[in-house]
Protein backbone atom coordinates (compact mmCIF):
# COMPACT_ATOMS: atom_id res chain seq x y z
CA UNK A 1 0.00 0.00 0.00
CA UNK A 2 1.15 3.53 -1.07
CA UNK A 3 -0.47 6.84 0.08
CA UNK A 4 0.62 10.34 -1.12
CA UNK A 5 -0.29 12.93 0.91
CA UNK A 6 -0.77 16.40 -0.66
CA UNK A 7 0.93 19.54 1.22
CA UNK A 8 0.56 22.81 0.67
CA UNK A 9 2.70 25.62 2.18
CA UNK A 10 0.02 28.87 2.95
CA UNK A 11 0.67 32.29 5.10
CA UNK A 12 -0.42 31.50 8.74
CA UNK A 13 -4.09 31.76 8.86
CA UNK A 14 -3.70 34.63 11.55
CA UNK A 15 -1.60 36.46 10.04
CA UNK A 16 -2.19 39.64 7.50
CA UNK A 17 -2.51 38.66 4.35
CA UNK A 18 -1.57 41.02 0.62
CA UNK A 19 -1.02 40.65 -2.75
CA UNK A 20 1.75 42.15 -4.64
CA UNK A 21 0.94 44.94 -6.83
CA UNK A 22 3.78 43.59 -9.48
CA UNK A 23 1.82 40.78 -10.54
CA UNK A 24 -1.35 40.30 -8.47
CA UNK A 25 -0.22 37.28 -6.34
CA UNK A 26 -0.23 36.56 -2.94
CA UNK A 27 2.93 38.20 -1.73
CA UNK A 28 4.33 35.18 0.07
CA UNK A 29 7.10 37.06 1.99
CA UNK A 30 4.66 39.48 3.64
CA UNK A 31 3.82 36.48 6.12
CA UNK A 32 4.84 33.86 8.24
CA UNK A 33 4.87 30.49 6.24
CA UNK A 34 3.47 27.25 7.83
CA UNK A 35 1.95 23.79 6.40
CA UNK A 36 -1.78 24.71 5.22
CA UNK A 37 -3.75 23.36 8.74
CA UNK A 38 -6.17 21.29 7.02
CA UNK A 39 -3.59 19.07 5.26
CA UNK A 40 -1.92 18.39 8.69
CA UNK A 41 -5.11 16.67 9.15
CA UNK A 42 -4.19 14.63 5.85
CA UNK A 43 -0.74 13.57 7.39
CA UNK A 44 -2.38 12.25 10.46
CA UNK A 45 -4.86 10.22 9.06
CA UNK A 46 -2.17 8.77 6.63
CA UNK A 47 -0.02 7.92 9.29
CA UNK A 48 -2.98 6.41 11.37
CA UNK A 49 -3.75 4.55 7.90
CA UNK A 50 -0.06 3.52 8.11
CA UNK A 51 0.12 2.23 11.64
CA UNK A 52 -3.42 0.33 11.28
CA UNK A 53 -1.66 -1.76 8.43
CA UNK A 54 1.16 -2.72 9.88
CA UNK A 55 3.15 0.20 9.92
CA UNK A 56 6.44 1.06 6.93
CA UNK A 57 6.51 -2.47 5.61
CA UNK A 58 2.70 -2.88 4.69
CA UNK A 59 2.56 1.14 3.53
CA UNK A 60 4.46 3.71 2.78
CA UNK A 61 3.46 7.43 3.30
CA UNK A 62 5.14 9.87 0.74
CA UNK A 63 4.43 14.00 1.17
CA UNK A 64 4.22 15.74 -2.40
CA UNK A 65 4.10 19.77 -2.65
CA UNK A 66 4.23 22.08 -5.15
CA UNK A 67 5.62 25.08 -4.34
CA UNK A 68 8.83 27.23 -4.30
CA UNK A 69 12.13 26.45 -2.16
CA UNK A 70 11.03 27.39 0.59
CA UNK A 71 8.02 25.17 0.37
CA UNK A 72 10.12 22.17 1.38
CA UNK A 73 9.31 23.38 4.91
CA UNK A 74 5.81 21.78 4.76
CA UNK A 75 7.18 18.40 3.25
CA UNK A 76 9.61 18.68 6.31
CA UNK A 77 6.74 18.51 8.53
CA UNK A 78 5.19 16.16 7.11
CA UNK A 79 8.39 13.86 7.13
CA UNK A 80 8.65 14.79 10.96
CA UNK A 81 5.65 14.10 11.83
CA UNK A 82 6.26 10.56 10.75
CA UNK A 83 6.19 10.58 6.98
CA UNK A 84 8.71 7.77 5.36
CA UNK A 85 9.71 9.95 2.20
CA UNK A 86 8.83 13.77 0.53
CA UNK A 87 8.65 14.75 -3.03
CA UNK A 88 9.17 18.18 -3.78
CA UNK A 89 8.00 19.86 -7.13
CA UNK A 90 9.78 23.58 -7.22
CA UNK A 91 10.66 25.23 -10.59
CA UNK A 92 10.26 29.29 -11.29
CA UNK A 93 7.81 28.41 -14.33
CA UNK A 94 5.04 27.92 -11.38
CA UNK A 95 5.25 31.39 -10.10
CA UNK A 96 1.77 32.67 -10.01
CA UNK A 97 -0.23 28.90 -11.15
CA UNK A 98 -3.89 29.24 -10.54
CA UNK A 99 -5.96 26.21 -9.02
CA UNK A 100 -5.93 24.64 -12.72
CA UNK A 101 -1.95 24.88 -13.54
CA UNK A 102 -1.15 23.52 -10.01
CA UNK A 103 -3.77 20.53 -10.23
CA UNK A 104 -2.05 19.60 -13.46
CA UNK A 105 1.52 19.81 -11.88
CA UNK A 106 0.17 17.86 -8.84
CA UNK A 107 -1.80 15.30 -11.06
CA UNK A 108 1.61 14.81 -13.37
CA UNK A 109 3.44 13.99 -10.01
CA UNK A 110 0.97 11.57 -8.55
CA UNK A 111 0.49 9.46 -12.04
CA UNK A 112 4.09 8.92 -11.62
CA UNK A 113 4.24 8.62 -8.06
CA UNK A 114 1.11 5.76 -8.70
CA UNK A 115 0.14 5.39 -5.08
CA UNK A 116 -2.79 3.73 -4.05
CA UNK A 117 -4.41 6.36 -1.97
CA UNK A 118 -4.11 10.19 -2.42
CA UNK A 119 -5.16 12.50 0.44
CA UNK A 120 -4.87 15.88 1.03
CA UNK A 121 -6.82 18.65 3.05
CA UNK A 122 -9.86 20.35 1.03
CA UNK A 123 -9.29 23.22 1.29
CA UNK A 124 -5.99 25.66 2.04
CA UNK A 125 -6.23 28.58 3.88
CA UNK A 126 -5.25 31.04 1.66
CA UNK A 127 -7.16 30.99 -1.44
CA UNK A 128 -10.09 28.81 -0.20
CA UNK A 129 -11.19 27.57 -3.24
CA UNK A 130 -11.42 24.04 -1.99
CA UNK A 131 -11.53 22.81 -5.79
CA UNK A 132 -8.32 20.98 -5.81
CA UNK A 133 -9.33 17.61 -4.87
CA UNK A 134 -11.99 17.54 -7.53
CA UNK A 135 -9.74 18.70 -10.29
CA UNK A 136 -7.33 16.63 -9.11
CA UNK A 137 -10.47 13.28 -9.36
CA UNK A 138 -11.10 14.55 -12.89
CA UNK A 139 -7.74 14.48 -14.11
CA UNK A 140 -6.17 11.56 -12.51
CA UNK A 141 -9.06 9.65 -13.05
CA UNK A 142 -9.53 8.73 -9.77
CA UNK A 143 -12.93 8.23 -7.57
CA UNK A 144 -13.88 11.35 -5.62
CA UNK A 145 -14.42 10.83 -2.08
CA UNK A 146 -13.99 14.25 -0.57
CA UNK A 147 -14.99 16.40 2.43
CA UNK A 148 -14.44 13.41 4.29
CA UNK A 149 -14.85 13.57 8.40
CA UNK A 150 -14.48 9.47 8.68
CA UNK A 151 -12.34 7.03 6.53
CA UNK A 152 -11.84 3.46 6.97
CA UNK A 153 -10.07 1.26 4.43
CA UNK A 154 -11.61 -2.40 4.10
CA UNK A 155 -9.19 -4.65 1.76
CA UNK A 156 -9.38 -2.43 -1.54
CA UNK A 157 -12.33 -0.23 -0.75
CA UNK A 158 -11.92 2.54 0.42
CA UNK A 159 -15.00 4.09 2.58
CA UNK A 160 -15.61 8.18 3.82
CA UNK A 161 -18.78 9.78 5.63
CA UNK A 162 -18.89 13.03 2.84
CA UNK A 163 -19.54 15.92 5.06
CA UNK A 164 -22.21 17.53 4.03
CA UNK A 165 -25.05 20.43 5.11
CA UNK A 166 -27.59 18.11 6.57
CA UNK A 167 -25.45 15.32 7.67
CA UNK A 168 -22.72 13.03 5.64
CA UNK A 169 -23.22 10.77 3.08
CA UNK A 170 -21.48 7.75 3.39
CA UNK A 171 -19.41 7.42 -0.28
CA UNK A 172 -17.38 3.91 -1.09
CA UNK A 173 -15.21 3.58 -4.01
CA UNK A 174 -11.89 0.77 -4.91
CA UNK A 175 -9.03 2.01 -4.69
CA UNK A 176 -6.84 3.57 -6.12
CA UNK A 177 -9.31 6.28 -4.80
CA UNK A 178 -8.35 10.18 -3.69
CA UNK A 179 -9.65 11.58 -0.38
CA UNK A 180 -9.46 15.12 1.21
CA UNK A 181 -10.44 15.41 4.49
CA UNK A 182 -11.67 17.98 6.32
CA UNK A 183 -10.90 19.77 9.63
CA UNK A 184 -11.48 17.88 12.98
CA UNK A 185 -11.07 14.05 11.46
CA UNK A 186 -8.49 13.59 13.97
CA UNK A 187 -5.80 15.21 16.46
CA UNK A 188 -2.54 16.35 13.88
CA UNK A 189 0.54 14.90 16.05
CA UNK A 190 3.07 16.95 17.19
CA UNK A 191 6.86 15.71 15.67
CA UNK A 192 8.40 14.54 18.80
CA UNK A 193 12.17 15.14 19.01
CA UNK A 194 13.21 11.79 17.82
CA UNK A 195 10.75 12.79 14.79
CA UNK A 196 12.39 15.82 13.95
CA UNK A 197 15.87 14.26 14.22
CA UNK A 198 14.89 11.13 12.20
CA UNK A 199 12.74 13.47 9.60
CA UNK A 200 16.88 15.13 8.65
CA UNK A 201 17.85 11.72 7.24
CA UNK A 202 14.60 10.81 5.27
CA UNK A 203 14.90 11.27 1.53
CA UNK A 204 12.98 13.87 -0.30
CA UNK A 205 12.88 13.74 -4.19
CA UNK A 206 13.44 17.23 -6.08
CA UNK A 207 11.51 17.78 -9.79
CA UNK A 208 11.04 20.04 -12.55
CA UNK A 209 8.51 20.39 -14.38
CA UNK A 210 10.69 18.83 -17.07
CA UNK A 211 11.23 15.53 -15.15
CA UNK A 212 7.41 15.47 -14.98
CA UNK A 213 6.68 15.84 -18.73
CA UNK A 214 5.57 19.06 -18.64
CA UNK A 215 6.21 22.07 -20.22
CA UNK A 216 6.72 25.86 -18.47
CA UNK A 217 3.99 27.21 -20.96
CA UNK A 218 1.04 24.70 -18.85
CA UNK A 219 1.48 26.57 -15.77
CA UNK A 220 2.64 29.61 -13.75
CA UNK A 221 0.64 33.01 -14.95
CA UNK A 222 1.31 32.38 -18.71
CA UNK A 223 -0.73 28.90 -18.23
CA UNK A 224 -3.16 29.96 -15.84
CA UNK A 225 -6.73 30.63 -17.32
CA UNK A 226 -7.43 33.13 -15.16
CA UNK A 227 -6.67 36.20 -13.61
CA UNK A 228 -6.63 39.00 -11.22
CA UNK A 229 -7.26 42.30 -13.16
CA UNK A 230 -7.20 44.43 -10.39
CA UNK A 231 -7.45 44.82 -6.21
CA UNK A 232 -8.09 47.24 -3.92
CA UNK A 233 -7.94 47.71 0.00
CA UNK A 234 -11.60 47.06 1.11
CA UNK A 235 -13.11 50.83 1.98
CA UNK A 236 -13.24 50.53 5.52
CA UNK A 237 -16.96 49.83 6.68
CA UNK A 238 -18.64 53.16 7.47
CA UNK A 239 -18.46 53.46 11.18
CA UNK A 240 -21.53 52.45 13.09
CA UNK A 241 -23.41 53.02 16.30
CA UNK A 242 -22.27 51.42 19.18
CA UNK A 243 -23.96 52.13 22.58
CA UNK A 244 -23.74 50.75 25.82
CA UNK A 245 -26.52 48.44 27.86
CA UNK A 246 -28.00 49.79 30.16
CA UNK A 247 -31.17 47.69 30.72
CA UNK A 248 -32.56 48.48 27.31
CA UNK A 249 -29.51 46.76 24.80
CA UNK A 250 -32.02 44.27 23.32
CA UNK A 251 -34.19 47.00 22.73
CA UNK A 252 -32.14 49.02 21.19
CA UNK A 253 -31.08 46.47 18.26
CA UNK A 254 -35.15 45.73 17.90
CA UNK A 255 -35.24 49.06 17.59
CA UNK A 256 -32.09 49.36 14.43
CA UNK A 257 -33.30 45.92 12.88
CA UNK A 258 -36.93 47.87 12.90
CA UNK A 259 -35.52 50.68 11.34
CA UNK A 260 -33.76 48.46 8.68
CA UNK A 261 -37.27 46.40 7.84
CA UNK A 262 -35.42 42.90 9.08
CA UNK A 263 -38.36 42.89 11.72
CA UNK B 1 -29.03 37.06 -26.86
CA UNK B 2 -26.64 34.41 -25.73
CA UNK B 3 -27.31 32.48 -23.15
CA UNK B 4 -26.17 32.24 -19.31
CA UNK B 5 -26.21 28.67 -17.86
CA UNK B 6 -27.21 28.86 -14.07
CA UNK B 7 -26.79 25.27 -12.14
CA UNK B 8 -30.07 24.68 -10.02
CA UNK B 9 -29.91 23.90 -6.67
CA UNK B 10 -32.70 21.90 -5.74
CA UNK B 11 -33.46 19.61 -3.18
CA UNK B 12 -36.92 17.27 -2.47
CA UNK B 13 -38.90 19.64 -5.23
CA UNK B 14 -37.63 22.37 -4.02
CA UNK B 15 -35.61 25.01 -5.17
CA UNK B 16 -32.94 27.30 -3.12
CA UNK B 17 -33.17 30.79 -2.82
CA UNK B 18 -29.24 30.82 -4.39
CA UNK B 19 -30.93 29.70 -8.16
CA UNK B 20 -32.98 32.67 -8.02
CA UNK B 21 -29.99 35.24 -6.93
CA UNK B 22 -28.04 33.13 -10.24
CA UNK B 23 -30.87 33.68 -12.60
CA UNK B 24 -30.98 37.47 -11.15
CA UNK B 25 -27.59 37.88 -11.79
CA UNK B 26 -27.50 35.71 -14.53
CA UNK B 27 -30.25 38.54 -16.73
CA UNK B 28 -27.55 41.00 -16.57
CA UNK B 29 -25.27 39.37 -18.25
CA UNK B 30 -27.49 37.60 -21.03
CA UNK B 31 -30.22 35.27 -21.55
CA UNK B 32 -30.68 33.26 -18.62
CA UNK B 33 -30.99 29.43 -18.86
CA UNK B 34 -31.52 26.91 -15.78
CA UNK B 35 -29.72 23.81 -15.65
CA UNK B 36 -31.41 21.64 -13.69
CA UNK B 37 -30.08 17.68 -12.89
CA UNK B 38 -31.18 15.00 -10.73
CA UNK B 39 -34.81 14.05 -9.91
CA UNK B 40 -36.19 17.19 -11.47
CA UNK B 41 -40.17 17.34 -11.13
CA UNK B 42 -42.71 19.19 -13.06
CA UNK B 43 -42.41 21.74 -10.07
CA UNK B 44 -38.82 22.37 -9.98
CA UNK B 45 -39.20 23.13 -13.49
CA UNK B 46 -42.36 25.86 -12.71
CA UNK B 47 -40.25 26.99 -10.21
CA UNK B 48 -36.80 28.21 -12.41
CA UNK B 49 -39.70 29.34 -14.62
CA UNK B 50 -40.66 31.46 -12.67
CA UNK B 51 -37.72 32.54 -10.74
CA UNK B 52 -36.37 34.13 -14.73
CA UNK B 53 -35.22 31.27 -16.99
CA UNK B 54 -36.09 31.04 -20.80
CA UNK B 55 -34.60 28.06 -20.95
CA UNK B 56 -34.53 25.06 -18.75
CA UNK B 57 -31.84 22.41 -19.88
CA UNK B 58 -33.67 19.56 -17.80
CA UNK B 59 -31.08 16.17 -16.93
CA UNK B 60 -33.75 13.72 -15.25
CA UNK B 61 -32.83 10.65 -13.34
CA UNK B 62 -32.14 9.45 -9.80
CA UNK B 63 -28.74 8.09 -10.23
CA UNK B 64 -27.58 11.61 -10.33
CA UNK B 65 -27.60 11.58 -6.24
CA UNK B 66 -25.92 7.88 -6.93
CA UNK B 67 -22.10 9.30 -7.04
CA UNK B 68 -19.86 12.43 -5.89
CA UNK B 69 -20.79 14.88 -8.37
CA UNK B 70 -19.24 13.66 -11.80
CA UNK B 71 -22.34 12.34 -13.27
CA UNK B 72 -23.52 15.92 -12.85
CA UNK B 73 -20.64 17.37 -14.37
CA UNK B 74 -21.39 15.35 -17.60
CA UNK B 75 -24.73 17.00 -17.82
CA UNK B 76 -23.68 20.39 -16.84
CA UNK B 77 -21.06 19.47 -20.20
CA UNK B 78 -24.01 18.40 -22.08
CA UNK B 79 -26.15 21.34 -21.65
CA UNK B 80 -22.99 23.84 -22.33
CA UNK B 81 -23.11 22.23 -25.85
CA UNK B 82 -26.30 22.12 -26.19
CA UNK B 83 -26.93 25.63 -25.37
CA UNK B 84 -23.41 27.11 -26.88
CA UNK B 85 -23.50 29.61 -23.88
CA UNK B 86 -20.93 32.29 -23.04
CA UNK B 87 -20.60 31.85 -19.32
CA UNK B 88 -21.82 29.74 -16.60
CA UNK B 89 -22.66 30.34 -13.00
CA UNK B 90 -22.78 28.07 -10.07
CA UNK B 91 -23.43 28.37 -6.68
CA UNK B 92 -20.30 28.87 -4.24
CA UNK B 93 -21.39 25.86 -2.57
CA UNK B 94 -19.06 22.60 -1.52
CA UNK B 95 -20.76 20.82 -4.55
CA UNK B 96 -21.28 23.61 -6.85
CA UNK B 97 -18.03 24.39 -6.42
CA UNK B 98 -16.59 20.66 -7.07
CA UNK B 99 -18.76 20.37 -10.16
CA UNK B 100 -17.44 23.69 -11.65
CA UNK B 101 -13.87 22.70 -10.92
CA UNK B 102 -13.92 19.50 -13.10
CA UNK B 103 -15.82 21.26 -15.76
CA UNK B 104 -13.31 23.80 -15.71
CA UNK B 105 -11.21 20.79 -16.29
CA UNK B 106 -12.71 18.72 -18.97
CA UNK B 107 -13.41 21.77 -21.20
CA UNK B 108 -9.99 23.38 -20.15
CA UNK B 109 -11.67 26.89 -19.45
CA UNK B 110 -10.50 28.71 -16.39
CA UNK B 111 -12.49 29.07 -12.95
CA UNK B 112 -13.20 31.79 -10.46
CA UNK B 113 -14.79 30.66 -7.19
CA UNK B 114 -16.46 32.89 -4.41
CA UNK B 115 -17.55 35.83 -6.54
CA UNK B 116 -19.45 38.41 -4.47
CA UNK B 117 -20.68 39.94 -8.00
CA UNK B 118 -19.98 39.13 -11.57
CA UNK B 119 -20.33 42.65 -13.71
CA UNK B 120 -20.59 42.86 -17.62
CA UNK B 121 -18.19 40.69 -19.51
CA UNK B 122 -18.13 38.30 -16.70
CA UNK B 123 -15.78 40.38 -14.44
CA UNK B 124 -15.91 38.65 -11.13
CA UNK B 125 -15.60 40.66 -7.42
CA UNK B 126 -13.96 38.61 -4.68
CA UNK B 127 -13.68 39.34 -1.36
CA UNK B 128 -10.53 38.06 0.04
CA UNK B 129 -7.87 38.01 2.84
CA UNK B 130 -10.74 38.02 5.10
CA UNK B 131 -12.89 40.62 3.40
CA UNK B 132 -9.55 42.76 3.61
CA UNK B 133 -9.12 42.94 0.06
CA UNK B 134 -11.40 43.49 -3.12
CA UNK B 135 -9.66 41.81 -6.75
CA UNK B 136 -11.60 42.04 -9.60
CA UNK B 137 -10.96 38.91 -11.66
CA UNK B 138 -11.22 37.45 -15.21
CA UNK B 139 -11.50 33.94 -17.11
CA UNK B 140 -9.03 34.49 -19.82
CA UNK B 141 -9.36 30.76 -21.85
CA UNK B 142 -12.44 29.44 -22.78
CA UNK B 143 -16.53 29.99 -21.83
CA UNK B 144 -16.22 31.52 -17.78
CA UNK B 145 -17.12 29.20 -15.18
CA UNK B 146 -17.89 31.35 -12.21
CA UNK B 147 -19.04 30.15 -8.88
CA UNK B 148 -20.78 32.76 -7.11
CA UNK B 149 -21.65 33.30 -3.34
CA UNK B 150 -25.44 32.86 -2.25
CA UNK B 151 -26.76 36.48 -1.06
CA UNK B 152 -24.68 38.16 -3.51
CA UNK B 153 -27.28 39.46 -5.25
CA UNK B 154 -30.94 40.06 -4.35
CA UNK B 155 -33.35 37.48 -6.13
CA UNK B 156 -36.42 39.17 -8.58
CA UNK B 157 -38.78 36.74 -9.72
CA UNK B 158 -38.75 37.43 -13.46
CA UNK B 159 -41.11 35.04 -15.28
CA UNK B 160 -38.77 33.74 -18.26
CA UNK B 161 -39.82 31.92 -21.32
CA UNK B 162 -39.43 28.47 -19.89
CA UNK B 163 -38.59 26.58 -22.76
CA UNK B 164 -38.09 23.06 -21.37
CA UNK B 165 -35.16 20.92 -23.14
CA UNK B 166 -34.08 17.63 -21.92
CA UNK B 167 -30.91 16.69 -22.30
CA UNK B 168 -29.00 13.73 -23.71
CA UNK B 169 -25.94 12.73 -21.01
CA UNK B 170 -23.90 10.22 -21.42
CA UNK B 171 -22.05 9.41 -17.78
CA UNK B 172 -19.14 7.45 -18.29
CA UNK B 173 -18.28 3.80 -16.04
CA UNK B 174 -15.73 5.97 -14.12
CA UNK B 175 -17.70 9.12 -13.06
CA UNK B 176 -19.65 6.18 -11.24
CA UNK B 177 -16.45 5.22 -9.55
CA UNK B 178 -17.52 6.85 -6.00
CA UNK B 179 -20.71 5.70 -4.65
CA UNK B 180 -23.37 7.42 -2.10
CA UNK B 181 -24.53 3.95 -0.43
CA UNK B 182 -26.14 5.79 2.64
CA UNK B 183 -27.04 9.61 3.53
CA UNK B 184 -27.34 10.16 7.27
CA UNK B 185 -29.29 13.44 8.16
CA UNK B 186 -28.46 15.28 11.27
CA UNK B 187 -30.66 17.36 13.78
CA UNK B 188 -30.94 20.75 11.94
CA UNK B 189 -33.77 22.04 14.49
CA UNK B 190 -35.67 23.24 10.95
CA UNK B 191 -33.24 26.07 10.90
CA UNK B 192 -32.14 27.24 7.04
CA UNK B 193 -28.50 26.62 5.68
CA UNK B 194 -25.75 28.40 7.04
CA UNK B 195 -24.17 29.48 3.96
CA UNK B 196 -27.82 30.37 2.30
CA UNK B 197 -29.48 31.75 5.61
CA UNK B 198 -30.14 35.37 5.26
CA UNK B 199 -29.79 35.96 8.86
CA UNK B 200 -26.94 34.30 10.74
CA UNK B 201 -26.47 34.72 14.35
CA UNK B 202 -23.22 33.20 15.96
CA UNK B 203 -22.08 32.73 19.65
CA UNK B 204 -18.28 33.04 20.60
CA UNK B 205 -16.25 32.66 23.48
CA UNK B 206 -18.21 34.90 25.28
CA UNK B 207 -21.49 32.73 25.19
CA UNK B 208 -19.50 30.76 28.49
CA UNK B 209 -20.70 27.34 28.31
CA UNK B 210 -22.54 24.47 25.82
CA UNK B 211 -25.78 25.48 27.56
CA UNK B 212 -25.24 29.03 26.73
CA UNK B 213 -26.05 28.33 22.86
CA UNK B 214 -29.68 28.15 23.69
CA UNK B 215 -30.02 32.17 24.15
CA UNK B 216 -28.50 31.91 20.44
CA UNK B 217 -30.27 29.69 19.17
CA UNK B 218 -33.55 31.38 20.57
CA UNK B 219 -32.58 34.67 18.69
CA UNK B 220 -32.13 32.62 15.70
CA UNK B 221 -35.16 31.01 15.76
CA UNK B 222 -37.56 34.49 16.40
CA UNK B 223 -35.46 35.70 13.21
CA UNK B 224 -35.79 32.49 11.07
CA UNK B 225 -31.78 32.39 10.92
CA UNK B 226 -29.55 30.29 10.87
CA UNK B 227 -26.70 29.56 14.16
CA UNK B 228 -22.92 29.89 13.73
CA UNK B 229 -20.43 29.86 16.11
CA UNK B 230 -16.61 31.43 16.37
CA UNK B 231 -13.72 29.15 16.49
CA UNK B 232 -13.09 29.46 19.83
CA UNK B 233 -16.89 28.01 20.58
CA UNK B 234 -15.96 25.07 18.27
CA UNK B 235 -12.77 23.81 19.79
CA UNK B 236 -14.42 24.41 23.22
CA UNK B 237 -16.60 21.57 22.12
CA UNK B 238 -19.89 24.20 23.05
CA UNK B 239 -21.63 23.62 19.78
CA UNK B 240 -20.50 21.26 16.61
CA UNK B 241 -18.08 21.99 14.22
CA UNK B 242 -19.56 22.54 11.37
CA UNK B 243 -21.49 25.57 12.12
CA UNK B 244 -18.00 27.25 12.98
CA UNK B 245 -17.58 30.09 10.75
CA UNK B 246 -14.10 31.13 9.88
CA UNK B 247 -11.27 30.92 7.74
CA UNK B 248 -11.13 26.98 8.72
CA UNK B 249 -15.02 26.84 9.10
CA UNK B 250 -17.69 27.95 6.73
CA UNK B 251 -17.95 31.36 5.16
CA UNK B 252 -21.33 33.02 5.04
CA UNK B 253 -22.57 36.39 3.55
CA UNK B 254 -26.15 37.04 4.68
CA UNK B 255 -27.96 40.14 4.59
CA UNK B 256 -27.57 40.31 8.43
CA UNK B 257 -24.86 39.06 11.07
CA UNK B 258 -25.38 39.08 14.51
CA UNK B 259 -22.13 38.35 16.58
CA UNK B 260 -22.46 37.30 19.84
CA UNK B 261 -19.44 37.01 22.24
CA UNK B 262 -16.93 37.54 19.70
CA UNK B 263 -14.04 39.23 19.50
CA UNK B 264 -13.55 39.35 15.73
CA UNK B 265 -10.32 37.98 15.19
CA UNK B 266 -8.95 37.81 11.87
CA UNK B 267 -9.91 34.05 11.86
CA UNK B 268 -13.39 34.60 12.21
CA UNK B 269 -13.80 37.54 9.92
CA UNK B 270 -12.49 36.16 7.28
CA UNK B 271 -15.89 33.85 7.27
CA UNK B 272 -18.49 36.79 7.92
CA UNK B 273 -16.72 40.43 6.53
CA UNK B 274 -18.94 40.38 3.30
CA UNK B 275 -21.80 40.18 5.19
CA UNK B 276 -24.09 43.38 4.45
CA UNK B 277 -25.29 44.43 7.54
CA UNK B 278 -24.00 43.32 11.15
CA UNK B 279 -24.20 43.48 14.96
CA UNK B 280 -22.17 42.79 17.66
CA UNK B 281 -23.08 41.99 21.31
CA UNK B 282 -19.86 42.15 23.48
CA UNK B 283 -18.96 42.73 26.85
CA UNK B 284 -15.29 44.36 26.07
CA UNK B 285 -15.88 47.85 24.15
CA UNK B 286 -12.01 47.54 22.72
CA UNK B 287 -13.64 44.25 20.81
CA UNK B 288 -12.54 44.21 17.31
CA UNK B 289 -15.77 43.55 16.05
CA UNK B 290 -16.91 46.56 16.69
CA UNK B 291 -14.88 48.11 13.67
CA UNK B 292 -17.23 46.22 11.62
CA UNK B 293 -20.45 46.73 12.95
CA UNK B 294 -23.35 49.20 11.94
CA UNK B 295 -24.61 48.41 15.50
CA UNK B 296 -22.86 47.24 18.25
CA UNK B 297 -24.10 46.96 21.87
CA UNK B 298 -21.30 46.74 24.74
CA UNK B 299 -23.13 44.26 27.57
CA UNK B 300 -23.81 40.71 28.38
CA UNK B 301 -25.14 38.70 25.68
CA UNK B 302 -27.14 36.83 28.83
CA UNK B 303 -29.10 39.62 29.62
CA UNK B 304 -29.23 41.96 25.83
CA UNK B 305 -30.12 38.50 23.77
CA UNK B 306 -32.85 37.03 26.12
CA UNK B 307 -34.25 41.08 25.62
CA UNK B 308 -33.62 41.17 22.14
CA UNK B 309 -35.49 37.46 21.48
CA UNK B 310 -38.25 38.86 23.40
CA UNK B 311 -38.97 42.48 21.46
CA UNK B 312 -38.63 40.41 18.04
CA UNK B 313 -41.08 38.06 18.58
CA UNK B 314 -43.33 40.78 19.85
CA UNK B 315 -43.44 42.85 16.97
CA UNK B 316 -43.41 39.55 14.88
CA UNK B 317 -46.47 39.42 16.21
Amino acid sequence: MKIVVCVKQVPDSWAEKKLNPADNTLDREAADAVVNELDEYAVEEALQIQERLGGAEACTVTVLTVGPEKAIESVRKGLQMGADDGVHVVDDALHGSDALATSAVLAAAIDSLGPDLVLMGSESTDARMSVVPAMLAERTGRPQLTFAGKVDLDGDTVRIQRVTDYGYDVVEAKLPALVSVVEKINEPRYPSFKGIMAAKKKPVQTLALADLGLEAGVVGLAGSRSSVQDFAARPPRAAGTVVTDEGDGGTKVADFLSAQKFI
Amino acid sequence: MAEVLVLAEHAGGDVKKVTFELLTLARTLGEPAAVAIGEVSDDVVASLAAGGADTIYVANGAEYADHVVAPKVSALQAALAASGAVGILVPATAEGKEIAARLAVRTGAGIITDAVGVDAGFVAQQSVFGGSTLVHSVVTTGTPIIAVRPNSVAAEQYPGAARRIDLDVTVADIDRAATVTDRVAQERAGRPELTEAAIVVSGGRGVGSPEGFSVIESLADSLGAAVGASRAATDAGWYPHQFQVGQTGKTVSPQLYIANGISGAIQHRAGMQTSKMIIAVNKDAEAPIFDLVDFGVVGDLHTVLPQLTEEVTRRRG
